[in-house]
């Protein structure tokens, strides 16, 4: 591949992060205008990636990258071949018309600017996804389209609904996301590979491995929940409550189909096993089944659509999992048709919506006056959605029936779901395009008109790229499925597709039947809703509302955790942190039975004894002080013998640190008692008084273990000699501590003040919210301030 | 506490500590001191300040929020490491420059900044919560 071709991939990817900056500026100079030349880059990209066509269907594949974290062995790479080309083209080609709808949507929207930014944002994650190499980068990406998509479904954050699916999609597919993440981990340590291209050559290697069946289910993890699989399957049609925009982009054409994408490209190295032939089809079908029924029910549009995205993906699932070859091709072709008949769909949805005021199909009706464009991207795209010639949709039904029909095993049960399912998604498709514009004038909440150019050039374009890919069929067959069927599979194959069936066998026949059928489900549409309205009353329970009870359940959970752990009474805190500590200590040096055995007194001086018996004298007056302050300022005195110990014993820094830590420590300590209205005396009934006793004697007798213990080793010298051989020399500082603070160890300290402004700000907030909490936090200011100095202490 | 004697003292006895403060600072490279000794000077003085003549003199003496002090230290502190990117060597390589001046050879270097930014953080921090914990009235 030439230069061109790679760099230009990673300008391709990073072009929709660079316009997510520039959108909100761009939207406050030109307000809904800017949606124009910021439709120029996904445009531009799209162009970037048609011009690779040529090469990718010839055969070619290319991996451009570069070192990421070279340490970890994680590189930026990507891998364009049939599969990601096709990808990357639906993703910057809908993402133009996207924009450009987005322009017209939210004209005159405050957060116009943000809303494009978050597009950019996720068209940018989506590309990197499906055209990541590295398992790593195609993770981060994986996640990245989560986070996009959560930020997007709460754009309008001011409604609890759209908070509470924002939520749950974030959930659901974030938690596939940790699943997938296990499952990479698990492929790279059986295949030791860290690369999408090097795994997919790695042949029979994980089918072989015993570990097989836990990446497949790891990997299954993370495809059923981002593609809505059931019973993951209930996030979606919440997720319509984000703008149209939106639901045409993410929740239809693109970032629910990272799923199928995964399956399709791990489908060289995964499929065709039993286990993976049996999984996808039963859920892929179910799912189908479930989407179709649940979108009958529906009234609302973007309802509609919603639940027969969720069907469509299942279908996907299915023929993916059949892991035959023809059923294959109908995969991909299906894949095409869906991206371009639901995204436009969506839109035409959404332009109804937005001029008219409603989108609920029992309040809308004859609007093919008023919006005859609309109307007519409707009802191509409709055409494509119900399988009817000539669109692409006909062909992609032609070839899965074909595919599923000849294949063995299992077949009549999937025919016969492909078709009940096929046959309501025909139903769907003439109400969403025919109920709104035929019949009599409803009147509707606005007074509805044609929509302006920006909100009609999506369905156009898009449903008549349907059209034309179908027309066009041969080059589309040559161009897009083959290389894209070539990468499921995995070895080099031809697809020959042609619009009009070449011979007319048990595939045209069950389009018939789908047909038929269809439009007799359609004429009693009314009668089959209030139908499956009534099954649905008589279950009474869904994943959705399982969904809430898990997360009630966990919210419970942790309030209990909480209530128990945190009690709120100072007294446990400091006796159980007290406790664990000396437990800490104790336990450790019992069971290694390291206790000092020998205890060698040194020789001290008078004037040491005397500071020593300063500190002893400061002890005994907090044991026997009557009051609080008392306690607190003959606490003082103890620090203060023990600063003179360290400047006696040669360590000036420190004792000039404990010095100022024992002052302001008093005074804190003094301050708060003044503010926190204690009895001046303490009270504590006799047992309290003798049980912390005990643990402070417990304490202290294992620190003072410890300590003769760590000074009864040798002195290991090597820090302490570098650090006095280069203090100096490297560092320009005679002060060695400082020199290890500011110089050697600067970014241990950068970390460590930080943890103080941290600190400080906490405490900050507690004395201002809670006035009568302060007491703990001023306490912990001085553990923090001691720890400080301790962590110096252990430097020198 | 507030009696006529340590009111009187307060002011100037603050101002000579804040003195010694850098003085402590700036010494800490080669004899005993440094940033964190003399930020906790610094936060005694505005203690005292505070509890000699009350918290809101020491808040118009000091203008900004000592918050800001600490975050202006933080920044600092971050900020000293990236010098060294410009010459191409690792964060927080330590770069020193010796200027002329009135005569004298001054070293300046990454590590004295990086220290004044300590300084400030305690000061900040550590001076935030004693005032705030002298602020009866705004209970």
């Amino acid at each position: 591949m030439s230069l061109i071709g790679s760099e230009a991939t990673f300008i391709a990817v990073l072009a929709p992060f660079a316009a997510a900056i520039v959108a909100p500026t761009l939207t406050r100079l030109l307000a809904h205008n800017a949606a124009w030349p910021l439709a120029l880059v996904p445009a531009a990209i799209f162009l970037f990636f048609a011009g690779l066509v040529p090469e990718v269907a010839g055969g070619a594949s290319f991996t451009p990258a570069v070192d990421w974290a070279p340490a970890y062995g994680v590189t930026f790479s990507f891998f364009v071949d049939g599969l990601s080309t096709l990808f990357a083209l639906l993703i910057s080609g809908i993402g133009t018309f996207i924009i450009l709808y987005s322009g017209g949507y939210l004209k005159g929207h405050p957060q116009q600017g943000r809303f494009f930014s978050f597009m950019f944002l996720f068209m940018g994650a989506m590309l990197g996804l499906v055209l990541g190499n590295d398992l790593i980068t195609l993770f981060i990406f994986w996640e990245l389209t989560s986070i996009t998509s959560f930020l997007l479904i709460g754009f309008d954050h001011l409604r609890a609904a759209s908070r509470r699916a924002a939520i749950q999609a974030l959930v659901v597919t974030g938690g596939g996301g940790l699943s997938l993440l296990a499952g990479f981990l698990v492929i790279m340590a059986v295949t030791g590979e860290a690369n999408m291209s090097a795994v997919l050559a790695s042949g029979d290697t994980l089918r072989d491995s015993g570990l097989y069946a836990l990446v497949l289910a790891l990997v299954l993890g993370g495809a059923f929940t981002k593609s809505a699989q059931f019973p993951f399957h209930f996030w979606l049609p919440n997720a319509m409550e984000a703008p149209t925009p939106v639901s045409a982009f993410l929740h239809s054409a693109t970032m629910v189909k990272a799923g199928v994408y995964l399956l399709m490209r791990m489908h060289p190295v995964l499929g065709d096993t039993a286990l993976w032939t049996t999984i996808l089809p039963v859920f892929g079908g179910a799912t189908l089944l479930v989407g179709t029924i649940l979108a009958v029910r529906q009234t609302d549009l973007k309802l509609m659509l919603a639940y027969t995205t969720v069907a469509s993906l299942g279908l996907l699932v299915m023929l993916t999992g059949t892991s035959w070859e023809k059923a294959i091709e109908g995969a991909a072709l299906y894949l095409l048709a869906h991206s371009l008949f639901k995204g436009a769909l969506f839109m035409v949805a959404g332009t109804i919506d937005h001029e008219a005021g409603t989108r609920d199909i029992t309040r809308l009706g004859g609007l093919r006056k008023a919006m005859p464009i609309t109307f007519a991207a409707a009802c191509l795209a409709a055409l494509s959605m119900s399988g009817l010639p000539p669109f692409v949709g006909f062909i992609a039904k032609e070839y899965l029936y074909t595919g599923i029909w000849g294949g063995a095993g299992a077949n009549y049960a999937l025919t016969a779901t492909a078709v009940l399912g096929n046959a309501l998604m025909l139903v769907i498709a003439a109400a969403v395009a025919l109920k709104p514009f035929l019949g009599p004038k409803v009147e509707t909440p606005k007074h509805a008109h044609e929509g302006p150019v920006l909100l009609y050039a999506g369905p156009v374009v898009l449903s008549l790229v349907g059209l034309a890919s179908a027309l066009l069929a041969h080059d589309t067959g040559v161009l897009v499925i083959g290389p894209v069927v070539s990468s499921i599979l995995g070895v080099p194959s031809a697809v020959d597709v042609h619009l009009v069936p070449t011979h007319i066998g048990a595939a045209l026949y069950l389009s018939l039947g789908t047909i038929a059928l269809g439009v007799v489900l359609f004429l009693r549409l009314d009668a089959l809703r209030a139908g499956t309205a009534r099954l649905l009353t008589a279950i009474g329970w869904g994943p959705d509302k399982g969904f809430d009870q898990v997360i009630a359940g966990i919210v419970s959970f942790s309030a209990w955790v909480t209530r128990t752990v945190q009690g709120g009474r100072m007294e446990v805190y400091m006796t159980m942190t007290f406790l664990i500590t000396a437990a800490a200590i104790l336990v450790p040096m019992t069971v290694a039975g390291t206790w000092p055995t020998g205890f060698a007194m040194p020789d001290f001086r008078f004037y040491e004894w005397g500071v020593l018996a300063i500190a002893a004298a400061g002890l005994v007056a907090v044991l026997i002080a009557r009051t609080r302050l008392t306690a607190i300022v003959s606490l003082g005195i103890q620090g203060f013998a023990v600063a003179l110990i360290f400047m006696l014993f040669g360590a000036p820094d420190l004792s000039f640190t404990q010095f100022m830590v024992e002052t302001l420590s008093v005074v804190i300590l003094a301050l708060v008692m003044t503010r926190l209205n204690l009895q001046p005396r303490d009270h504590r009934p006799m047992a309290a008084r003798l049980c912390h006793s005990v643990i402070a004697l417990a304490i202290g007798a294992g620190f003072a273990g410890l300590l003769i213990q760590i000074t009864s080793a040798p002195f290991d010298r090597r820090l302490s000699d570098f650090f006095e051989a280069y203090s100096r020399t490297i560092a320009h500082g005679r002060n060695i501590v400082n020199v290890i603070l500011v110089d050697f160890r600067g970014f241990d300290t950068l970390g460590e003040i930080a943890v103080v402004m941290v600190t400080g700000l906490c405490v900050l907030a507690l004395i201002r919210v809670r006035p009568k909490r302060s007491a703990e936090e001023a306490l912990d200011l001085a553990a923090g301030g001691d720890a400080l100095r301790k962590r110096e202490e252990a430097r020198v | 506490m507030r009696t006529v004697i340590f009111r009187t003292i307060a002011p100037y006895l603050a101002a000579l500590m804040v003195l010694f403060s850098v003085f402590v600072l700036l010494r800490g490279h080669n004899e005993p001191g440094g940033g964190f000794i003399g930020g906790l000077i610094a936060a005694s003085a505005l203690a005292i300040y505070g509890i000699a003549c009350g918290v809101a003199a020491v808040r118009r003496a000091i203008t900004l929020h000592p918050m800001s002090l600490s975050a202006a230290g933080l920044l600092m502190a971050a900020l000293s490491g990236l010098v060294s990117l410009f010459t191409g060597q690792p964060f927080m390589t330590s770069q020193w420059w010796y200027v002329r001046l009135f005569g004298v050879e001054v070293p300046l270097s990454t590590p004295m900044i990086f220290d004044i930014g300590v300084y400030l953080v305690v000061v900040g921090s550590i001076g935030s919560i004693a005032l705030a914990l002298e602020e009866r009235e705004s209970d």
